[in-house]
């Protein structure tokens, strides 16, 4: 009988359950990181007073916060198309666990290596946007109509010149494969591609901000003018499945120019998944950073700063690589 | 699933009699009085198209408590506390509004240090009150952080004033006759350190704030509101100045002291959110001038006039008193009949005619910009409603 079930299913299933516990955990940690560097920022110490004193710094901070998600009421708004309702939440988080299965997490680490993997990843963060859509719509509030416009509007538009950057460093490698991509690049920071892409680093930096709506461009979501954008109605677990998917596309777009650019898993000592961590990490810190530092942009200024500046800056950038290539 | 989403059927009065324009394709978008940035209990309906607004109108009476009716019924003294609540964030305004309007009336000379001891607490408030604009209309626009930074000088505000007044917002510090109680070395130690304090801070908020790139395309050129507009509503305040107005009460008719300080009336021609809000950033520091030039020359002498009257009884007559307050002109119009209490009070709330040109100016906006006129305005809900 065991025989009969092909290994790759196995590895995928075991992987899949692998990344679910590393999303989960992921989200545990960012939360706590999230709000101990606002604390940091604010100064202000954060959390601090969850649990017995046997648990410093409010640690059990982000649990608590998880189980008050899991004990909210989950409560269907008056008019709501509750199927479509229901089911954004899952879109959301699913195609970002499906995402993990291409990164490679070290040499020897990564549930399928295939040769479409970068294509892979992008395929499916571009299903966020259908999922917020659906949030937007089915929740039958106008707040959530107007974020879920907001947040098409601005993934449709930035999934350009992200498909442009990415496209430069693909042709530079001629691979679409993430551990070729990572492996083809050296031990030392200065072999790694953001030196030789540099623009294209920046311009993916601040497209992956905007595809995970991050601050300052959380525009689907800004609580100052929308209150909460696509999930005002949404509660308990469901509010929750948003928030893990969006922490989730945190780690794939940090995952993704760690690999690009920054080496992945090599470093100048034993190359491994220590290194690919500290990378991820230092970048997730840099998105926060970010998102307590900035105001947040207006939505023509958005829209603007990607058609006007990205996407030409991208092109630029792609054609510059082709004529050094083909030199 | 109803698609019907511009004629909100279910509604209630306002929403149901809200007159959208005749074209078919808008929606009407109730927003308050339970959002994050109206800051209180403003509802404004709102007819959008897409994201431009096509009409604006502010519904009001959320916290609406009477407060002139209240002077009818109450005494003088027991009405103490009440203009304080109207601008809970300038109380010190108002509550000098309503003594100084009896004391008009009654012909009280207050003695020098308590006009000292007013000037310098009420400035002292009215930094402490746009700090938190500052940090409010920050919190519309997105930025979490300087809200934290303005708390913190917020709170050393309060500190120095709670060991004075015994209360940290709403204060009910001035007397018929002077000021409740007087300022002790301590307090004019710790007013000192502040608006040292406060002047470094102010290059730390402009380098990381007001310079800052984001903040200037959502401020600059945004919600401009011509002079003639001002005018027409009666705006004051940091509104009218940064319309390029430089009209201020302190200015304009010298009540108290005022006449005696050295201190410049900023004003912008700029029209724009980022005129009104360079003005209070400029108005901070006028203030501390202020504040320092009464530290030292402050007299010695009493506090309160020692036959204040207790209980008083303004003859028959009727007296107007207007102060600046941080949103604008405050004013009191007292009406005695010789009783023991007024025949009729009106407040003149600023926040109420710089509301009223809102849906004017939101017209064509943004609703991201809406929210940072609104902001801009710097509106206090319980002072417009009373």
């Amino acid at each position: 009988m065991i025989e009969a079930i092909p290994t790759q299913f196995i590895i995928i299933f075991v992987g899949l359950l692998a990344i679910m516990a590393f999303v989960g955990l992921n989200a545990v940690v960012l939360v706590y990181l999230e709000r101990k560097v606002a604390g940091f920022i604010h100064r202000r110490p954060g959390p601090y007073e969850v649990g017995p004193p046997c648990f410093p710094h409010g640690i059990l901070q982000p649990l608590a916060d998880g189980l008050k998600l899991v004990g909210k009421q989950i409560f269907t708004p008056r008019g709501a198309d509750s199927f479509l309702f229901w089911l954004a939440p899952m879109i959301s988080i699913a195609p970002a666990i499906v995402c993990f299965i291409a990164i490679p997490f070290g040499p020897y680490l990564q549930v399928i290596n295939t040769n479409v993997g970068l294509i892979l990843i992008l395929a499916f963060t571009g299903i966020n946007v259908l999922a917020l859509c659906l949030a937007g719509w089915a929740s039958q509030n106008k707040y959530g109509l107007i974020g879920a416009a907001r947040d098409i509007s601005q993934g449709v538009a930035y999934e350009i010149p992200l498909l442009l950057v990415v496209l430069s460093v693909v042709f530079m490698t001629g691979t679409f494969n993430l551990f070729d991509i990572a492996d083809g690049q050296g031990a030392w920071p200065w072999q790694w591609y953001i030196v030789y892409q540099p623009l294209a680093f920046i311009l993916f930096f601040i497209c992956a901000l905007a595809e995970t709506n991050r601050n300052p461009f959380d525009l689907p979501e800004a609580e100052s003018e929308l209150t909460a954008g696509f999930h005002t109605e949404y509660s308990g677990m469901a509010f929750a499945c948003f928030f893990l998917a969006e922490y989730a596309y945190m780690v794939v777009a940090a995952c993704i120019i760690a690999i690009l650019f920054l080496g992945g898993f090599q470093g100048p000592v034993a190359p491994g998944i220590w290194w690919f961590l500290a990378k991820v990490y230092v970048l997730l810190l840099i998105m926060i950073w970010i998102r307590w530092t900035f105001p947040r942009v207006r939505f023509d200024q958005l829209l603007n700063i990607c058609w006007k500046w990205l996407i030409p800056l991208a092109v630029l950038n792609l054609l510059i690589t082709l004529a050094v290539i083909a030199l | 699933m109803n698609l019907d989403l511009r004629l909100d059927t279910k509604g209630d009065f306002y929403s149901q009699r809200f007159q959208p324009t005749e074209r078919e394709d808008t929606l009407v978008l109730n927003m308050g009085p339970q959002h994050p940035s109206t800051h209180g209990v403003l509802r404004i309906l709102l007819e959008i198209d897409g994201e431009y607004i096509l009409r604006a109108e502010p519904v009001l009476g959320y916290i609406h408590r009477m407060h002139e009716k209240m002077a009818e019924v109450m005494s003088y003294p027991q009405y103490l506390p009440n203009p304080g609540r109207t601008d809970y964030l300038h109380a010190l305004a108002w509550n000098w509004a309503h003594v100084a309007a009896v004391e008009r009336l009654m012909n009280i000379e207050v003695p020098e240090r308590a006009e000292y001891i007013r000037v310098i607490t009420c400035e002292l408030n009215r930094i402490s009150s746009h700090l938190l604009w500052w940090g409010a209309i920050l919190l519309d626009l997105g930025a979490f952080t300087p809200i934290m930074y303005a708390f913190d000088d917020r709170e050393r505000i309060q500190d120095i004033m709670q060991r004075n007044t015994g209360s940290r917002l709403t204060y009910c510090y001035y007397r018929f006759g002077g000021v409740a109680a007087d300022i002790d070395d301590k307090f004019i130690e710790d007013t000192r350190t502040e608006c040292a304090r406060l002047k470094d801070r102010a290059k730390m908020f402009k380098d990381l704030v007001t310079d800052n790139f984001i903040l200037r395309k959502r401020m600059e050129e945004i919600g401009e509101i011509p002079i003639d507009t001002c005018r027409r509503y009666g705006a004051t305040g940091p509104v009218l100045r940064g319309s390029g107005q430089p009209y201020d009460v302190r200015r304009a008719e010298p009540y108290s002291i005022y006449d005696r300080f050295d201190f410049k009336i900023p004003a912008y021609d700029t029209c724009d959110s980022m005129g009104r809000y360079l003005v209070r950033m400029d108005e901070i520091q006028e203030s501390i001038k202020i504040i320092e030039q009464a530290l030292d020359t402050l007299p010695e002498g009493d506090y309160i006039l020692p036959k204040a009257p207790k209980r008083p009884k303004p003859p028959a007559g009727d007296v107007y008193f207007a102060v600046e307050g941080a949103r604008g002109k405050i004013g009191i119009h007292l009406v005695s009949d010789g009783g023991k209490s007024p025949y009729r009070l009106k407040l003149r709330a600023p926040g109420f005619s710089n509301l009223s040109l809102f849906s004017e100016v939101a017209q064509g906006t943004l609703i991201a910009d809406a929210v940072a006129i609104l902001a801009s305005l710097d509106l206090v809900i319980p002072e417009i409603d009373r």
